[in-house]
């Protein structure tokens, strides 16, 4: 009796309520960051190049093989579920050690990773002569660095590691200047050849006699584009030729040798042999090219700056579009629209429109934006380049517009709010001095709803730049050959495909040739996405807080 | 409010000792002397169903401080509201019969709204400045009239602020929040926004009933030299304030105006019961 009155009094106390509370929020708290502290340490730990172990190792069929490889990750299975019966693990122990290593060589192995039993693991060393080469194709290459050849014929049969990297840094010149002709040169000269086409199609589709001064103009630029791309060739095959002159052979654990070329060389490192600070470099080198290079080999290797571009890019393309619409919506619903149950029946509707699935908005986009208006653009103003589309098919600006239609609810509520904060003094105020109702809108309140309206746009930006599922119909692609800005007129190309980070973890992480390659890939790009999601709204937030401390007073009134 | 001046006297008779010397009130006034202003004429008005004003015809006179005094819901606001045509921004507000000001129908269809306002300034109950500066407040009414030349402005500001006697209060601090000003200043910032597009007539409403008794004081004062240039007519709850800063009082009841004489006879010898009733208090 006299604890149920105790455990009464307890309760009532309103103590069980405040605990109920404190437990959801850390519970929350705790899930949250214990998915970012999961997602970063699975993630930023692939970019630190760990020791390169030599061994030999007793295979299934008895035979002992050398290998050499990194441990990437370690397990403990029961022998049930391996199914193997052999001699090399002791016939009582059930539960058996197992380790992942990238052995690399794909070109010489058939695999990159295989798993071995630690229990057939001998003679483990660290040489400090093994080398990593990391390379553009076949992932990475492991072996003992033999020698070095130009043209074919042995120049250095014992090569010292600081030349060979200065072969390597050559190489990755002549690399830069090559890459810097084909993409920057010949691709103006090739847009500029495309646009030239174009120009000439739409004076024949405007019936311009083909003697007309302007077809010779098209064919004088032409024929200058022409020379200019020649003189481009011609120095590429220079360059390609000095680029393929220089291999290096080198011996795989297994004792035969491979020749590679240092055009194919991304960078050589040999892990055992380097301190904590050199792999520190090491490690921020590679964050580095992970941040600002382009993706390789199927996107699982290499950098994902296109899609952070992308992913930005989209994001605030939406921003201007959805905010003047959003804000317009608001304003005609609370300050003009008579109030009644049609403006009601409108403001439930736009409430609903944001809880639409997402990807029914893409299937809209895809057929009203892209197919419809893309269509009809296409054919008003592009009709030189059909039958190929111009904006007729899926793109950044479609992406955006859509991503626009789906978060203008969230601007029109939260702009509505504003606007109803707005107290009634000022607006009379307003007015009383001889303003219109809209010189009033625009002079007084729409300033102080600016903090609600920014709010808005948090969220939205929030929900676009994580949205995925409709973004795959109206524009993201795997790989975007070219980058929706960049130096050709008239720089920002709205009709172009691009690259997004949301995306690019789906195809990373499901679609890729190489899964265990691209896994820890997975959860960087997540974590970058998330880095990018708060920076955004870390960025909204800063401007709506001081607009807000500005107007705080006011809205006390 | 009233403990202000309460201490300050009793009797309303000697209102004037300590304001009317200042501007040398002297002598009977009598409303048939005064140039009219306001012509009210057979002024209904109905919020819905419900009506607000009865019938109301009277003169408002020029370059005078003519006061509406009555009990709350008495519709001494609404009347206000309705020479600026504030009531418009109510919904389900009708209005019949007819105010002329200057000669001219305020209702008829062919009036600015904004040109009457600009005409006729009001001043509301709460202080309400703008979330802007100082002088970005006062130059509003200039600017939404397109006048953005920056020596013009200037001068209105601190001609409307000295006006309002606020000059020396906020003239080293111009581009500040007006949000920061206290609130006897932002009334007195908001009178100076109301002058400086130099209306015909100011409009306040219980101007004072938000500030403490030294800012009322103040606001008083500047009524009371604001009524050498503009009409101006004042809603007050306190009878006491009415008695001091008015040349003329209406007493208003239930949406009737009951009584309207110069503010000597109508507080020492009301013609009605009902308005000596409410002004000695024995109103209920």
């Amino acid at each position: 009796m006299r604890a149920k009155s105790s455990f009464k009094n307890w309760f009532n106390s309103g103590d069980p309520w405040i605990w109920l509370n404190a437990g959801a929020v850390s519970l929350s708290i705790i899930m949250v960051v214990g998915l970012v502290v999961l997602i970063m340490v699975r993630g930023l730990g692939h970019f630190w190049p760990s020791n390169v172990a030599a061994f030999d190792y007793i295979d299934d069929d008895g035979s002992v093989i050398a290998l050499v490889g990194e441990f990437i990750d370690a397990e403990a299975v029961p022998r049930a579920r391996l199914a193997v019966d052999d001699s090399r693990i002791p016939a009582d122990i059930d539960i058996i050690d197992r380790r992942l290593v990238r052995i690399g060589n794909r070109d010489y192995t058939g695999f990159d990773y295989r798993w071995v039993l630690d229990a057939a693991v001998h003679n483990l060393s660290y040489p400090e002569n093994i080398m990593a080469v990391e390379r553009y194709e076949w992932g990475n290459f492991y072996g003992y660095l033999k020698a070095v050849k130009e043209n074919g014929e042995v120049t250095d049969a014992d090569p010292d590691w600081e030349s060979f990297l200065r072969y390597i840094a050559e190489s990755e010149k002549i690399l830069g200047e090559i890459h810097h002709i084909e993409k920057n040169l010949i691709g103006a000269v090739n847009y500029e050849m495309e646009r030239l086409r174009l120009r000439e199609r739409g004076l024949a589709l405007d019936n311009v006699a083909p003697g007309s001064p302007a077809y010779a103009e098209i064919e004088t630029r032409r024929a200058t584009l022409q020379e200019e791309y020649n003189g481009y060739t011609g120095r590429l095959t220079d360059l390609y030729e000095q680029l393929n002159r220089a291999s290096f052979v080198a011996v795989l654990a297994g004792g035969q040798k491979a020749e590679l070329p240092f055009s194919k060389v991304v960078r050589a490192y040999r892990p055992n042999a380097m301190g904590v600070t050199d792999k520190t470099v090491f490690y921020f080198e590679k964050l580095w090219e992970f941040v600002s290079g382009d993706p390789r080999e199927a996107n699982t290797e290499g950098g994902i700056f296109p899609a952070i571009f992308g992913t930005v890019l989209m994001v605030m393309i939406m921003a201007v579009l959805v905010t003047p619409f959003g804000v317009v919506a608001a304003v005609y619903l609370r300050e003009y629209a008579r109030q009644g149950p049609f403006t009601r029946l409108i403001r439930i509707a736009v409430n609903n429109l944001a809880g639409v699935p997402s990807v029914v908005y893409g299937v809209f986009g895809l057929g009203f934006f892209v197919y419809f208006l893309g269509g009809t653009i296409d054919e008003l103003f592009f009709a030189e380049s059909l039958p190929a589309p111009t904006f007729g098919t899926p793109g950044i600006m479609w992406a955006s517009l859509t991503m626009a239609l789906l978060t203008v609810p969230v601007v029109i509520v939260s702009t509505e709010e504003g606007l109803a904060r707005v107290p009634r003094a000022i607006r009379e105020g307003s007015m009383a001095l001889g303003a219109t109702k809209a010189e009033t809108l625009w002079r007084t309140v729409l300033p102080m709803t600016a903090s609600a309206m920014l709010t808005g746009l948090i969220l939205a930006i929030a929900r676009a730049a994580g949205e995925v599922a409709p973004l795959m119909l109206v524009g993201v692609v795997k790989l975007a050959p070219s980058m929706p800005l960049d130096g050709n007129f008239p720089f920002l190309h709205l009709d172009r495909k691009f690259m997004h980070l949301g995306f690019h973890i789906y195809d990373v992480g499901f679609q890729s040739p190489n899964v265990e390659a691209a896994r820890p890939l997975v959860y960087a790009t997540a974590f970058l996405l998330i880095l990018i999601i708060i920076f955004l709204n870390l960025a909204a937030i800063k401007i709506r807080n001081s607009l807000r401390e500005k107007y705080r007073a006011a809205e006390q009134n | 409010m009233n403990d202000q001046t309460d201490t300050d006297k009793a009797a309303p008779g000697t209102h004037a000792v300590n304001l009317s010397a200042l501007t040398g009130h002297m002598g009977k006034l009598s409303l048939a002397d005064e140039r009219p202003c306001i012509n009210v004429n057979g002024l209904n008005l109905h919020y819905g169903e419900k009506q607000a004003l009865k019938d109301i015809t009277m003169v408002v006179p020029e370059k005078k401080a003519t006061a509406f005094i009555g009990p709350s819901g008495c519709g001494k606001s609404t009347l206000l509201r309705c020479f600026n045509r504030m009531n418009d921004l109510i919904d389900n507000v009708h209005t019949s019969g007819e105010i002329r000001i200057g000669g001219e129908n305020i209702f008829a269809n062919s009036v600015n709204v904004a040109e009457l306002r600009r005409k006729v300034g009001m001043v509301f109950q709460k202080p309400n400045p703008f979330p802007k500066s100082i002088y970005e407040n006062v130059a509003y009414g200039l600017r939404i009239q397109g006048i953005n030349r920056r020596q013009t402005l200037d001068a209105v500001v601190e001609k409307a602020l000295k006006s309002a006697a606020l000059w020396d209060e906020v003239k080293d601090r111009l581009d500040d929040n007006a949000l920061g000003l206290s609130g006897g200043q932002a009334q007195r910032l908001v009178i100076a926004r109301a002058i400086a597009i130099e209306p015909e007539i100011l409009l306040l409403d219980e101007p004072c009933s938000a500030l403490d008794p030294i800012s009322t004081l103040k606001v008083e004062e500047l009524i009371y030299q604001l009524k050498a240039d503009y009409t101006i007519v004042i809603v007050t709850h306190n009878m006491q304030q009415a008695a001091r800063v008015s040349d003329y009082t209406a007493y208003m009841y239930l949406g009737e105006l009951i009584e309207f004489n110069d503010t000597d006879t109508l507080f020492t010898n009301p013609g009605e019961k009902m308005t000596e009733d409410y002004i000695t208090g024995r109103y209920g």
